[in-house]
């Protein structure tokens, strides 16, 4: 947890040593504090909460879960944000969530072309990639050329649909589900499905390929 | 409106650069900026749409040459000022100089969790019948509003097919400007690559974007 408001200077003794950028946040929250609008121990807390306790790990158990239980898998799909929910799952930018399942024939992709829409929730705020120019321009027109820049190569004959954030609802991909993982747990598959894997810019990892995260 | 925002398309940015082992946050505040702007969002002085809509009103060489956070820091201080909470002077200051203006909440440490867990939901009880069903091909509108608006430009005048019906959800164009919810039909339309980007466009590839029922007409 962080405490960076006016009052606990613990990581600049003096504002000389603050970039304009620093000096200029640093002067808002002030204003902000004092006007009464807003509360220290709400930013430290919001912080908090984006920085340890949402990510991609609870996007993870969703997935295993559909991976191990078909019942699970079907309600997923049909009505997702009841389905995350019923693992302690949901909130604020997630509120309309559609999950998209990946086929042996097609892959789904997730992009925001128009801003930085991504499922809170289920994989917490977005890499810079996500929000920056680059992923949000080509995306939408060549796919397959981005997937080239994760190190994804899919079959020429696998189609894909991307999916673009254009409203309030959010989008998490559905992986295939890796072969070889048939006597896992589902604790154990969770560990397998990387933040990439539910955004559609990468796959699953393979059990014992000793590869990390994302 | 045809901001720097509106990106899907556009070429010349350079390759995707992943970088390993991302930390949620690139420095201090980006962490206070990102806090403040959704605690400052939760007093209901702007709604989402607004917010949106700031960012997206920077210049576009402004906008596409800031860092994320640097565009919440611009806009977050823009609807300040716009909404009358602060004067120029105090945020250059960083220190009030006239009295608070009031507003509706106040995010609390304590009810955060609970709050956030609740969300914000956006879907509203429909003002009358959709007007599309799965299935239907439509054409989305050709269009360029000087204000928000959440039909991207790649997708304008092309035509594609309802894949979806979401019920009715608050329209964004009224929303921002605080001009009304005007709950709108919601569909996901789907477009054929090649409809969007021509004969190079990935074989057997979609597109689709949720697109408001005020986007499109039957095609």
């Amino acid at each position: 947890m962080t405490h960076h408001h006016p009052d606990h200077d613990h990581d600049h003794d003096h504002g000389s040593d603050l970039s304009p950028v620093e000096a200029r946040v640093r002067a808002l929250e002030s204003l902000l504090v004092e006007k009464g609008y807003v509360e220290p121990a709400a930013l430290d807390a919001l912080i908090e909460m984006y920085e340890t306790k949402v990510g991609p790990h609870l996007g993870a158990r969703v997935v295993a879960r559909a991976w191990v239980d078909p019942a699970y898998r079907a309600r997923l799909l049909a009505e997702a944000t009841p389905a995350i929910g019923e693992l302690g799952i949901g909130g604020r930018g997630g509120e309309h969530m559609v999950v998209v399942e990946n086929t042996p024939d097609t892959h789904n992709m997730v992009v925001c072309t128009l801003c930085s829409c991504y499922p809170w929730p289920v994989l917490g705020l977005p890499p810079v990639w996500y929000k920056a120019p680059p992923y949000r321009a080509r995306a939408v027109s060549d796919p397959r050329g981005v997937l080239a820049e994760f190190g994804v190569s899919l079959p020429e004959t696998t189609r894909i649909t991307v999916w673009d954030s254009t409203a309030e609802t959010r989008f998490m991909v559905l992986p295939l589900r890796p072969a070889g993982t048939e006597g896992l747990s589902e604790e154990a598959l969770a560990a397998l499905v990387t933040r990439d894997a539910m955004i559609g810019t990468g796959l699953p990892l393979s059990p014992g390929s000793g590869e990390i995260r994302p | 409106m045809n901001g720097g925002q509106d990106l899907g398309g556009g070429h010349g940015f350079g390759p995707v650069v992943p970088e390993p082992d991302e930390p949620v946050f690139h420095g201090e505040w980006e962490k206070r900026v990102f806090a403040l702007a959704m605690a400052m969002g939760f007093t209901g002085a702007w709604n989402l749409d607004g917010s949106r809509a700031a960012r997206e009103s920077l210049p576009p060489a402004e906008y596409l040459s800031s860092s994320y956070y640097k565009i919440w820091l611009e806009a977050l201080e823009k609807q300040i000022l716009a909404n009358g909470l602060a004067t120029r002077d105090e945020i250059a200051a960083g220190r009030a100089s006239t009295p608070a203006a009031p507003v509706a909440r106040v995010l609390a440490a304590d009810s955060l969790a609970p709050r956030f867990r609740a969300g914000f939901p956006s879907d509203r009880a429909p003002e009358a019948p959709a007007r599309f069903a799965v299935g239907d091909p439509v054409v989305a509108r050709v269009m360029n509003p000087v204000g928000h608006t959440r039909l991207p430009r790649y997708a304008r005048g092309r035509r594609g097919r309802v894949e979806a019906v979401h019920g009715a959800f608050v329209f964004p164009d009224t929303n921002a400007a605080k001009a009304g919810e005007n709950p709108a039909w919601l569909y996901t339309v789907a477009f054929e690559a090649a409809e969007l980007w021509g004969a190079d466009a990935d074989p057997g590839g979609r597109v689709t974007i949720a697109a408001f029922e005020p986007y499109l007409d039957p095609a």
